[in-house]
Parts: structure tokens; sequence; C-alpha cells
């Protein structure tokens, strides 16, 4: 297992060059930038909307994004290192009390709404380095 | 035809890929492999290469097997196998083998004993589909159904799947892509699953029903550092004696 845990190790180590990743945490508002190809060209779209999970798996690690389009709830899993996932932004720093929020699925509304944390600044979120 | 090499699974990974793609691969390590023995057609009627692999602590090899790798003049090792080559693809014994035997680009077939599933019925043996979950059957939702006809034939025919053991067999994976190739760890992934599990001993050859679209080396991938052995390759047939 050892030579494998190098390789990705190695791996993210290469896919993270020159990528900020800000330390979000699941409650947290995030703006993923994906690169999105049509035809031979790539641009960059914004999927935005509340982190209710992380998996931290080395690699293998990813985060699950919630939003409500069109009256319709979507969830999106983003792999952490994929190289589609340009650039992640925490736009707000929610305050919850456990790691998965699955209990936001039922609720709509007001009452899916998640409290900011108030003693986080999201500068500081987004410029983990700076620390 | 090219020898294939042995290597052990190490487990499974992904590779992400510059286009945003991300490619699940098994890591398959190839660590201290050497041609034990060569046969060729005159002496054994056939022309193959026997490679082994392995450390083993020396108290755990019989006398008669040292013998056998001193004459080779190397280590002995833990696992042997036997691979049929052609006439010009023979090598000579004690040179050791690299995994730059394969190139990225080309398919290979793995071959490994899979993972045993112990006595397995019908639908998990045969996928079949049981029988159903209500309508009076009692007891027997996921047994096979009839096994024959009636007094004529009166048997069961010979073959008929039935449940039994599962697993723990010879099996090949043909034509997995090889993504990349580590020469200085001594790593091969390919792309998809092979069977049998970690720790695994694992052969692996050029495909059988897809020709080669990149260079290979022939008449195999040899550790380079061993520049004597590599020249002697050069004559295969006088080192085969």
């Amino acid at each position: 297992m050892n030579i494998i845990e190098n390789i990705e190790k190695e791996q993210i180590e290469k896919l993270m060059e020159g990528k900020n990743m800000p330390t979000f945490k699941p409650g947290d508002t995030l703006r993923v930038h994906t690169k999105v190809k049509e035809g031979d060209r790539e641009r960059i779209q914004i999927y935005e909307g509340v982190c209710i999970a992380r998996k931290n798996d080395g690699l293998n690690s990813s985060f699950t994004v919630r939003k409500i389009s069109f009256g319709e709830g979507v969830e999106r899993v983003f792999p952490l290192y994929s190289p589609n996932v340009a650039k992640i932004e925490v736009s707000r720093v929610g305050k919850v009390r456990r790691a998965k929020l699955y209990f936001l699925r039922a609720l709509r509304g007001r009452s899916a709404r998640i409290a900011d944390d108030l003693s986080v600044s999201v500068k500081e979120v987004n410029t983990p380095n700076s620390k | 035809m090219r020898t294939g090499l042995i290597a052990k699974k190490l487990g499974m990974s992904r590779i992400f890929q510059a286009d945003g793609t991300h490619v699940p691969v098994t890591v398959l390590s190839v660590e201290g492999l050497q041609v034990v023995n060569v046969k060729t057609a005159e002496k054994d009627g056939y022309n193959a290469v026997q490679l082994g692999t392995g450390a083993v602590k020396s108290k755990n090899v019989s006398k008669p097997l040292k013998g056998y790798f001193a004459k080779a003049k190397v280590e002995p090792k833990k696992k042997l196998w036997e691979f049929r080559v052609s006439e010009d693809c023979l090598l000579s014994a004690g040179s050791e083998l690299s995994v730059e035997h394969f190139v990225a680009g080309q398919y290979v077939d793995v071959c490994a004993t899979s993972n045993g599933k112990g006595f397995a019925g019908v639908m998990k043996r045969h996928n079949f589909a049981g029988l159903e979950a209500s309508h009076g059957v009692s007891i027997s939702h996921r047994s096979h159904g009839s096994t024959g006809q009636r007094q004529d034939p009166g048997k069961v025919f010979k073959g008929k799947k039935m449940a039994g053991h599962m697993g723990a067999e010879r099996v090949t994976v043909q034509n997995l892509k090889v993504v990349s190739v580590d020469s200085a760890r001594g790593l091969i992934m390919v792309k998809g699953g092979v069977p049998g599990c970690e720790n695994t001993w694992v052969r692996i050859t050029d495909a059988v029903k897809k020709p080669a679209t990149v260079a290979l080396p022939m008449p195999a991938g040899l550790k380079k550092v061993d520049e004597p052995v590599a020249a002697k390759v050069e004559t295969p047939a006088e080192n085969a004696e």
C-alpha cells in the first residue's frame, strides 16, 4: 500500500501546483470554477452551492455541493484534485454541527439556510497559505 | 512472440490526466525478475523461458531446487513461471527483465488467480434469475429451477450449471491498456481491474487479440545496468545450450 500512497501523494503535489486550495468544510457556500469543454473550446463555468459533504481519501478525495436550481435540488460531486476543478472559492462560512449535511435534502426555503460562522472571515479561509 | 513478465499486484489507484479525465489503474510491481531456465526446441521440443521473481529465505528452499537456481547463477526465487516464446525471443539464463519490456499505450493480457468465493449458489455463480418472490414459491427463492427433461433422457446432462465452488481459479483479462510504466520503481499501471487479491502474482503478456501499434523492445526489455548481459542477448541461441 505504501508505494501506492507515494504515487498518489506525488500526483496530488503535481496537480496542486499553482493552485490555492481554500480550507473549506461542510456548511460553507462554495463557488466551484469548473472547466467545461464545448467542441474544442474550453471555458470556465461557476457552480455555486452549499458544501454538504467532504470525503477525505487522499487522491480520491471529493466534496458534494448542493444548490437549488429552478426550484429543483441539484447535487454535484467533485473530485477534489480533478484538473477540471480550476478553482474553489468560499463565499460564506457556515456554522454547522455535523460532517454530513444530508438532512438539507428534506428541507426547503428558510429552514434550509445555514447560519454564518462569524468567528471566521471568508478572506482567511480563501488564502490558507497566509496563516 | 515475446516473453511476458511476472508481477505482483499492489492494488488500485487512479490517474488524473491533463484533459480532465481520470483513468482507474491497477498498479503492478516487477522486482528482481530473472530468467531461470531456457527451453529450446532441440532440447525440450519447444521454445520457452522460465522466469523467477520474489525473494525467498534460503532455509525454505530445498537442496535440489538450490542446485537448479545455482545452475542459472540466480538467487533462489519464490515464484517460477514459464512463458512460451518464439525462437528469436529466447533469452539467456540469468538476465534480468525490467518493466520497460512493456510500453505505455500498448495492450496486455493479465492472468492471475481470482478471489475465492467458496461454495456459491447459481444466482451468484451463473447469473441465474432465481425463482419468484411469491406465487407459491416456498423457501427456494434463490435456487435454480428444473435440471432436465422427463424419463427420456432420464438424466442430468453433463456440464449443467449448478451451485458449487466459485473463484480461486486461473482467470485471464484480455486487452488491458498500459497507462504508464515507471522504470525507477519497477511499476506498470494498467487500465482497469486485474483478477486476484493484493500481493498476488500475475502474468502479464502482450495482448493476443490486439497487435501492438507502438514499437516494443525486442527480444525483451532487459535491465539496462547489466550491459554485459544485454550484449549476450544478441546471440541467444548459443547461450541456450
